[in-house]
C-alpha cells in the first residue's frame, strides 16, 4: 500500500571547494514504500542524504517533509520531525544497555533527574516487539555483547522509538551475511507495511529485487534515472555506468612487456578471503573490481601481511613466502599504497623529505646517518622527487601543505625506494581531481613497464577498467570472474552483483 | 554466539583481585605466625588507614569515567587542609564558614579544569597538571609550614566513633553508596557513562556534552577538598605538602584503574574504586606483614599495578576482538 508523499527534495544543489556534489537533485518518497537509491562511490548518495537530514545544508533547492516546507541545520531537528538516518557507521556506545542506547540523550525522568529505567526497559521492550521474536536480546543487554546485524537492529529499533517516519538505511546489508540479510529485508518488509517511507541506498542489485517499489539512480551529483517500478537489473547498470572513458588511461601493455610470474597465490584464504587463486606477472596492471565488502581491499591487505591468509600459500619468483606482517612484505618486495593517504600513507607533520625516507629509514641499521641509509640517501630521494615532478614549495614544507596528487607521488618515491617487485595501489586516486589522476595512471604504467607487477584496487569502476590489463571481479572474498582489457562496466557489474543471486539460487 | 557480559566481568575483576589480596593477607599472616591481625576490624581498619585516599579517589573515578583525568587533587588537597585549618584557628564557630569555603574552593578548581578542557580544548592532563602548580605556587607564597589548627569538636570526623565504627569510614562508606547511585540511576549520571563512551555520539544525541565534562570535574575536585578537610582533622593542623606527600594524584588514578575502570573512559564505576583502595592498603599490610623492605615495597607496587592494568588490557583486547 502506498500512500501520501512523505518527503520531497526539489532541485538540491550542494557544493564543496571544488566540487559540486549536487547538481539540481529532485528525489521524493511516499509512505509505505521502499524507495532504491542507487550509484556509484562517490556519486552524491550520502551527501543527498545528508541535506535531508539536515548535517548538510543544500545550496539551492528546497525540502517538503508531509507537505511542509522544512530546512534543517542539525540533524536533532529531523530526527523530531522523524526523519532518521541509520549510517554504515553506527552510533552506539558499546558499554551501555539496548535500553540506554535507545534512549540516549532523552532518557526519561522521575522527580529529581533519577532514571525511569522502568520505561525505559519496558518502551524497549515495545519497540523490540515490533521485530516479533527475531531480536533475541532484551533491553537489558549490553550493545557490546551483540553481533552487528543485531546492533543495526538496535539502530533501527532507535529510530522506531523516536516514531520516525522516513527511515534512510545506508549500504545496510555491507557487513551482513546472507542469514542476517535476509532477517534485515523481512524487517525492512515489516516497517513498509506499517505505512514508514524507507530510502534504501544500496549498488546490490539483488537487493533492489527484492526489495525496492521504486528506483533513482544518480551519477556525479545528478539523477541519471528515475524508475516508477523495478527495471531490469541492465537498465539500472546502464544508467549507473554509461560514462566517456576517453583517453584519460595510458595504453594497455603489449604482449612482449608482459614478464614472469612475480607473485602466485595457490588457495588463499582467512575469514574474509576464499579459494583465493592468482598469478601476478612483471609489467601487468591487475585490476580488481567488486561491490564494498566484496573481499578486494582484504586481498590488498592479506597480500601486504597486514591481515595474513591463514590458508593457503603464496610464493613470490617461485620462492615460498611468509608474510605475516607489514615488514615481512615489504622485505618481500611488496608495496602497498594506502587509499587513506592521510591515515595510513603518510606523517602529516613532517616534511616531504622525511615521509619519503620512511622506509628506506625503517629498514636501514638503527645507527646508521639517518639522511644516508644504504637504501637510500636524502639526495637520491630528491632526483626521486624530481623525476615525478612532485611539486612543492620546498622538500622540507609539512606534507600535509601538498595536494593529494603529490602526496601520492612522494609515497611512490618512498616505496620505490625499497625497489619493490609488486606494487599494491589502493583507491590511488581517492580525493585527487581529474587533471591529476592521468599522471598517476600514467606512473602506474611506468612502473608496471619498468618491470613490477602492479595491482590496482579502486571503488571507481571506469578506473579499474581503463587502467588495467586485466579484471579480477570479487564477490563474498571470492575471485568470481576474470575479464582482459576492454571489457565493458556492465560486464563487470553483472559478475559482481549477480554472483549474489547464483549463492541464492544455488 | 553468546559472549561473557562485558558488565559482568568488569565488576567481578577488582573482587577477584580483591580476593586473591585476602587470601595472600591470610596466608602471609598464617607463615609468619602473625595470626593476631586476622580480624575484620584489623580488615576494614586497613581501609580506615585510607579514607583520604578512598575519598579522592571516588571523584577521581568520576573524572576518569568521562574520558578525563585530574592530576590536580593532591595540591587541592593541601590548599582544603591548609585553608581548613588557617580559617578555624582552633575556633569551634569558625568551623562551618571554613567547611563551606573549602567546598566552594573545590567547585571553583573543578570549574576551571572543566571549562578549560571544553572551551579551549586542553588536553587534561596537561589542563590539570597546570592547575596543580598554579596550586603549589599559591599555597607556598601564603604559606610554608602547619598553618592554623582545627577544634577538638572538628576531629570527630577523623577520631569519632558511632557503635564502634569510625566517622570516617562511615563517611567514605556513605559517599560511595551516594556517588553509586547517582551515577546508577540519575540522568546526569547516566550522561557520564554515555559522554565518557562515545562523545560524538552522545552530541549527536543532543547532549550538552560539555556540561558533563565540566560537572564530572567539579565533583572530582569537592572530592579532593572533603579528603583535605579529612586530613586536616586527622593531623589537627594543615600543611602545605601533605598532598604531595600523600601522592594522592597518582595513587587516586592507580586506585581508579585497578578497580576496573577503563582509561578511555565510559566503563566501570565507584565501587570498585574503593575496592582498588582496599587492594591497595592490604598490598602495603601483606608488606608489612612480611617485613619486605620499603624500597622493594615501592618498586612491588609499581609492577602491581601494571600488571592488573595489563590484564585488564588484555581482557577488553580478547572481547572486543
Amino acid at each position: 500500500m502506498t500512500g501520501d508523499i512523505a518527503f520531497e527534495m526539489k532541485d538540491i544543489t550542494k557544493t564543496f571547494p571544488g566540487i559540486k556534489a549536487l547538481d539540481s537533485v529532485s528525489f521524493a518518497a511516499r509512505a509505505g514504500e521502499v524507495h532504491a537509491l542507487v550509484g556509484e562511490n562517490g556519486a552524491g548518495k550520502s551527501t543527498l542524504m545528508k541535506v535531508l537530514s539536515g548535517v548538510y545544508q543544500a545550496d539551492g533547492g528546497q525540502t517538503f517533509l508531509f507537505g511542509k516546507k522544512v530546512r534543517f541545520s542539525h540533524p536533532l531537528e529531523s530526527l523530531a520531525q522523524g526523519v532518521s538516518v541509520i549510517y554504515q557507521e553506527f552510533s552506539l556506545l558499546p558499554d551501555r544497555t539496548v535500553a540506554e542506547n535507545i534512549f540516549l540523550g532523552r532518557e526519561p525522568t522521575l522527580r529529581w533527574g533519577v532514571l525511569d529505567s522502568h520505561r525505559m526497559r519496558t518502551e524497549t521492550q515495545d519497540v523490540l516487539a515490533l521485530f516479533g521474536d527475531r531480536h533475541q536480546f532484551e533491553p537489558d543487554t549490553l550493545v557490546g555483547e551483540l553481533d552487528v546485524a543485531q546492533q543495526q537492529m538496535v539502530e533501527i529499533a532507535k529510530a522506531l522509538s523516536l516514531n520516525a517516519r522516513v527511515i534512510v538505511m545506508d549500504e545496510p546489508t555491507a557487513a551482513l551475511n546472507d542469514t542476517e540479510c535476509e532477517l534485515l529485508f523481512q524487517l525492512v518488509d515489516d516497517l513498509r507495511t506499517q505505512g514508514r517511507s524507507i530510502v534504501y541506498i544500496t549498488h546490490r542489485m539483488r537487493e533492489i529485487r527484492r526489495l525496492a517499489d521504486r528506483v533513482t539512480v544518480i551519477k556525479d551529483g545528478k539523477v541519471a534515472a528515475s524508475f516508477d517500478d523495478v527495471p531490469e537489473t541492465a537498465q539500472i547498470v546502464e544508467a549507473m555506468v554509461g560514462r566517456d572513458i576517453g583517453h584519460f588511461y595510458p595504453d594497455p601493455a603489449n604482449p612482449d612487456e608482459v614478464g614472469e610470474v612475480i607473485l602466485a597465490v595457490r588457495n588463499g584464504g582467512n575469514d574474509r578471503l576464499f579459494d583465493i587463486n592468482l598469478d601476478l606477472r612483471a609489467g601487468h596492471i591487475t585490476g580488481f573490481a567488486g561491490v564494498q565488502g566484496a573481499g578486494r581491499t582484504a586481498l590488498a591487505l592479506a597480500l601486504f601481511g597486514a591481515d595474513p591468509f591463514d590458508r593457503g600459500e603464496v610464493t613470490i619468483d617461485g620462492q615460498p613466502a611468509t608474510l605475516t606482517s607489514p615488514r615481512q612484505a615489504a622485505k618481500a618486495g611488496i608495496a602497498m599504497l594506502p587509499g587513506d593517504r592521510k591515515a595510513d600513507g603518510l606523517v602529516l607533520m613532517q616534511s616531504v623529505r622525511d615521509n619519503g625516507m620512511l622506509s628506506a629509514r625503517a629498514f636501514s641499521p638503527a645507527l646508521g646517518h639517518p639522511d644516508k641509509t644504504p637504501i637510500s640517501t636524502l639526495d637520491q630521494m630528491d632526483r626521486a622527487f624530481d623525476a615525478f615532478d612532485l611539486r612543492a614549495a620546498s622538500y622540507e614544507a609539512e606534507i600535509q601543505s601538498l595536494s593529494g596528487g603529490n602526496q601520492q607521488k612522494a609515497i611512490v618515491a618512498r616505496w620505490l625506494s625499497l625497489k619493490p617487485k609488486v606494487l599494491i595501489f589502493v583507491e590511488p586516486t581517492r580525493g585527487i581531481d581529474v587533471n591529476t589522476k592521468a599522471g598517476i595512471y600514467a606512473q602506474m604504467r611506468e612502473l608496471a613497464q619498468a618491470g613490477a607487477a602492479v595491482m590496482a584496487i579502486s571503488s571507481d569502476l571506469p578506473e579499474v577498467l581503463g587502467i588495467s590489463d586485466r579484471v579480477l571481479v570479487m564477490s563474498d572474498g571470492k575471485i568470481v570472474a576474470e575479464f582482459g582489457h576492454g571489457v565493458s562496466e556492465a560486464e563487470v557489474m553483472h559478475a559482481a552483483t549477480e554472483a549474489h543471486l547464483e549463492l541464492e539460487a544455488s | 554466539m553468546k559472549r561473557f557480559g562485558r558488565k559482568n566481568l568488569s565488576a567481578l575483576a577488582p573482587f577477584l583481585l580483591l580476593l586473591v589480596a585476602i587470601a595472600i593477607y591470610v596466608a602471609v599472616a598464617i607463615i609468619t605466625d602473625q595470626t593476631q591481625y586476622l580480624t575484620v576490624e584489623n580488615l576494614l581498619g586497613l581501609l580506615g588507614r585510607s579514607i583520604a585516599l578512598g575519598i579522592t579517589a571516588v571523584g577521581q573515578t568520576f573524572a576518569i569515567l568521562i574520558a578525563s583525568i585530574d592530576l590536580s587533587v593532591a595540591n587541592l588537597i593541601s590548599v582544603s587542609a591548609v585553608l581548613a585549618s588557617a580559617i578555624m584557628s582552633g575556633d569551634p564557630a569558625m568551623m562551618l564558614p571554613a567547611v563551606v569555603t573549602v567546598l566552594v574552593v573545590g567547585v571553583v578548581v573543578g570549574l576551571i579544569n572543566g571549562l578549560v578542557i571544553t572551551q579551549f580544548e586542553v588536553n587534561p592532563l596537561i589542563a590539570t597538571l597546570g592547575m596543580a602548580l598554579v596550586l603549589q605556587g599559591l599555597l607556598s607564597a601564603a604559606f610554608n609550614n602547619f598553618a592554623g589548627a582545627v577544634p577538638d569538636e572538628f576531629q570527630t570526623f577523623a577520631y569519632g566513633q558511632v557503635g564502634g565504627v569510625s566517622v570516617s569510614l562511615l563517611f567514605l562508606i556513605g559517599l560511595t553508596i551516594a556517588a553509586w547511585v547517582f551515577l546508577r540511576f540519575t540522568k546526569p549520571g547516566s550522561n557520564i557513562y554515555s559522554v565518557g563512551g562515545n562523545p560524538e555520539a552522545a552530541k549527536l544525541a543532543g547532549m550538552r556534552t560539555t556540561r558533563v565534562v565540566i560537572t564530572a570535574h567539579i565533583i572530582c575536585s569537592v572530592c579532593a577538598t572533603i579528603a583535605g578537610l579529612y586530613l586536616a582533622s586527622r593531623l589537627q593542623s594543615g600543611a602545605p605538602w601533605i598532598g604531595r606527600d600523600g601522592v594522592y594524584d597518582l595513587e587516586s588514578i592507580a586506585v581508579v584503574v585497578i578497580g576496573g575502570t577503563a582509561l578511555s573512559g565510559g566503563r566501570g564505576g565507584v565501587w570498585g574504586t574503593l575496592m582498588g583502595v582496599m587492594i591497595f592498603s592490604l598490598i602495603d599490610s601483606i608488606f608489612n606483614l612480611a617485613g619486605v623492605d620499603a624500597f622493594a615495597k615501592q618498586i612491588l607496587r609499581g609492577v602491581i599495578i601494571v600488571a592488573a592494568v595489563a590484564v585488564y588490557a588484555m581482557r577488553s583486547r580478547r572481547i572486543e576482538a
